[in-house]
């Protein structure tokens, strides 16, 4: 299935809540509201500098309740490959941008007996979208938040309102100082982690989860935002008989998109699947978590939202 | 133009429904070629398709009145049409959401959602409902949101639970069912389910539709059509009631198999919904006499086709062999041996009296 048709939005308030974070507020153009957001869901911006075409998934911060506006936190970074940069520099209080129905692929388990949420610097902004929901359902969770240090202030003051009488922590002082094979440890039976934020955080959830016997399906990651810069190569397109340029800064899926071809994506992070697409020669450079280990290492699938060429060139079949 | 209500026409011991022409003319065929085999046939359900049953997300016909009122009687007499595991009370408040804000967005001139924060209000007219609530105080309510909802509704409804990769029928409404029983389906997997179904598994259609649901999207949902044979215009054929229902069949003869044998189809629904990730799905039931079927020829013509080359483990599965001969040797004759357009359109405009 392809994405729903995108719509417009109104950027409504822009709110620097540190000097690389801001939350932009989004209202429907054609007045109305929004669709009730999906707890955990997110909404894909299209963003257009120039000719420069930019398609970033951003977590909606705003609860279920909350239909008149959407919230999104974006982080400025240093390597930005544009679409963080673009918003944080150029976008204004006023302006329409292009926003896709939102998705959710990131989900709370009904079955849970108690939820444990772990967030990573930006990963914050899907648990922000979870509490609301915990607080409705009366459901037991616990949430731990690591930060840097100057940054411990901006995350509580986000956390603030669902801290009452709740297990929520933020930790400045670093991954050392985390205590995560005490905290999975002492968790009861039934027990759910949710975690989002960089790879390295979530593949420590995940193996130190394992390693105490936490069943793979008690174990839910988010992933999206990673890094999907490299080297330039030629992909080449063989059912649409063109060649494509990708550029460091690019990702496969984007040069496609830039060559006017309309190809298969949903999540854009290599979480869904849904741009898996045959790889007829050359090797990939596989940076999704779709594809099992003996599927990327058979070669003969490509997730072109993330993952790239290692090589100058590949032929794909679309 | 406004529909007609029917509300005293029932659907057991006297059987007074009948379809009027306008309605017959939106009935969702469910065969879009003269020969019928398992397939995953799912497409976005938009509003608009082939006929008037595709207009809203959650048709009401000229049975509204009358199908809530037989289900209100099933529920009366057997309370268990009608679960919920406590899980999924989340789901539950995002049906009622789904439900209500569809229909009162499809229908203004029967239903309205007002809203006042979490304060709503709901008014139903052609059931002469006025209920104000909090959104998601059940207590608020005079049953579960589900339950609530669904009454005032045509079809059955299940939420499916998503996790470990599989959906799980995890509640129900299941009062107009084609033989399968809620009581003894919930908590099972998808692959459990839809164990009985025959022929479709060797073709991995389960796990490709598995695979597909999982993917679902919110604000974009699904339909497919399915369909079976029901003697009488019979909703509720459950395996509970066997016992009323199952004799019917033997009660057909060459002289009435046209006014008893109905055509039953199943316009489905699959509906992410935001709060739960659960899938809300919707089977919809739609009874056609096949005298009435008789009367729009690229309509008579397929079914007699499909009928006569129907795969026997498909009509013995869907419990018509009994008398699957008398229905096509009832269409023979009506069957010109001409081309049938692709698709479900009627192709005429009006039911010739």
């Amino acid at each position: 299935m392809t994405a729903a048709q995108p719509f417009s939005v109104r950027v409504r308030e822009i709110v620097e809540l540190a000097p690389s974070l801001k939350r932009f507020s989004f209202e429907p153009v054609h007045g109305g509201v929004f669709p009730t957001p999906p707890a955990g869901g997110h909404v894909l911006l299209t963003l257009r500098d120039g000719a420069r075409v930019m398609k970033n998934a951003y977590s909606l911060v705003s609860p279920p309740s909350e239909r008149a506006r959407y919230d999104i936190i974006v982080r400025l970074v240093a390597q930005s490959r544009g679409g963080s940069s673009y918003l944080h520099r150029r976008v204004a209080p006023g302006d329409v941008l292009e926003m896709a129905n939102p998705v959710s692929l990131f989900s709370l388990i009904s079955t849970a007996k108690k939820h444990l949420l772990i967030g990573g610097g930006i990963g914050i902004t899907p648990m922000l979208s979870f509490l609301p929901e915990l607080k409705a359902r009366g459901a037991r969770f616990e949430l731990h938040q690591l930060a840097t240090l100057e940054e411990v202030p901006v995350f509580e003051r986000l956390l603030a309102p669902y801290a009452a009488g709740e297990e929520i922590r933020v930790h400045g002082g670093g991954r050392a100082a985390f205590d995560l094979a005490g905290l999975l440890s002492r968790q009861p039976l039934g027990t759910h982690v949710y975690v989002c934020g960089p790879h390295s955080l979530m593949d420590a959830v995940a193996s130190t989860a394992a390693a105490l016997g936490w069943p793979k399906t008690k174990v839910h990651k988010e992933s999206f935002g990673g890094d999907v810069t490299g080297l330039p190569f030629r992909a080449v397109l063989r059912k649409s008989g063109i060649e494509v340029e990708v550029g460091e800064s690019q990702s496969l899926l984007e040069a496609i998109e830039a060559a006017g071809v309309d190809a298969p994506c949903l999540c854009r992070g290599g979480a869904c699947g849904q741009c898996a697409t045959p790889l007829v020669e050359g090797e990939a450079e596989h940076r999704d978590d779709f594809l099992s280990a003996e599927e990327k290492a058979a070669g003969t699938l490509i997730m072109t939202c993330v993952s790239r060429a290692r090589g100058p060139r590949i032929v794909i079949d679309l | 133009m406004t529909v007609q209500f029917k509300p005293a026409e029932t659907f057991r011991d006297t059987f007074t429904y009948k379809k009027s022409p306008e309605d017959l003319l939106r009935f969702p065929f469910p065969f879009p070629e003269d020969s019928y085999m398992y397939s995953v046939n799912i497409e976005p359900h938009v509003r608009g398709g082939p006929t008037a049953a595709f207009q809203a997300q959650f048709d009401v016909d000229e049975h509204y009145i009358a199908e809530c009122k037989e289900r209100a009687r099933v529920l009366a007499e057997d309370p268990k049409r009608c679960q919920v595991l406590p899980h999924m009370l989340t789901a539950e408040w995002d049906s009622l959401e789904m439900i209500m804000e569809n229909l009162a967005a499809d229908y203004p001139e029967h239903f309205t959602l007002s809203k006042d924060g979490d304060a709503w209000t709901w008014v139903n007219r052609p059931l002469g409902i006025q209920q104000s609530f909090i959104f998601g105080k059940a207590e608020t309510l005079p049953c579960g949101p589900f339950e609530y909802i669904t009454r005032q509704a045509q079809g059955d409804f299940t939420l499916q639970d998503q996790r470990e990769d599989n959906l799980f029928v995890d509640g129900g409404m299941v009062t107009t069912q084609a033989d399968w029983s809620l009581e003894f389906d919930i908590g099972m997997s998808f692959q459990e389910w839809h164990g009985p179904v025959p022929l479709a598994h060797e073709k991995g259609v389960f796990d490709r539709a598995l695979k597909y649901l999982l993917r679902l999207q919110y604000g974009q949902p699904v339909r497919r059509l399915n369909w079976t044979m029901t003697v009488n215009p019979r909703l509720d054929t459950s395996p509970e009631n066997y016992p009323v229902w199952g004799p019917d069949k033997a009660s057909v003869t060459p002289e009435n198999v046209a006014e008893k044998v109905h055509l039953r189809v199943e316009l489905q629904t699959l509906y992410r919904l935001p709060r739960s990730n659960a899938i809300l799905f919707g089977i919809r039931c739609y009874l056609t006499s096949v005298a009435d079927i008789a009367k729009v020829p690229k309509w008579r013509r397929r079914l007699h086709r499909v009928l006569r080359d129907l795969h026997p483990d498909i009509a013995t599965y869907k419990g018509i062999p009994r008398y699957q001969q008398m229905v096509v040797d009832y269409l023979a004759p009506l069957d010109d041996g001409s081309a049938t357009s692709p698709g479900i359109a009627p192709d005429i405009e009006k039911i010739e009296a």
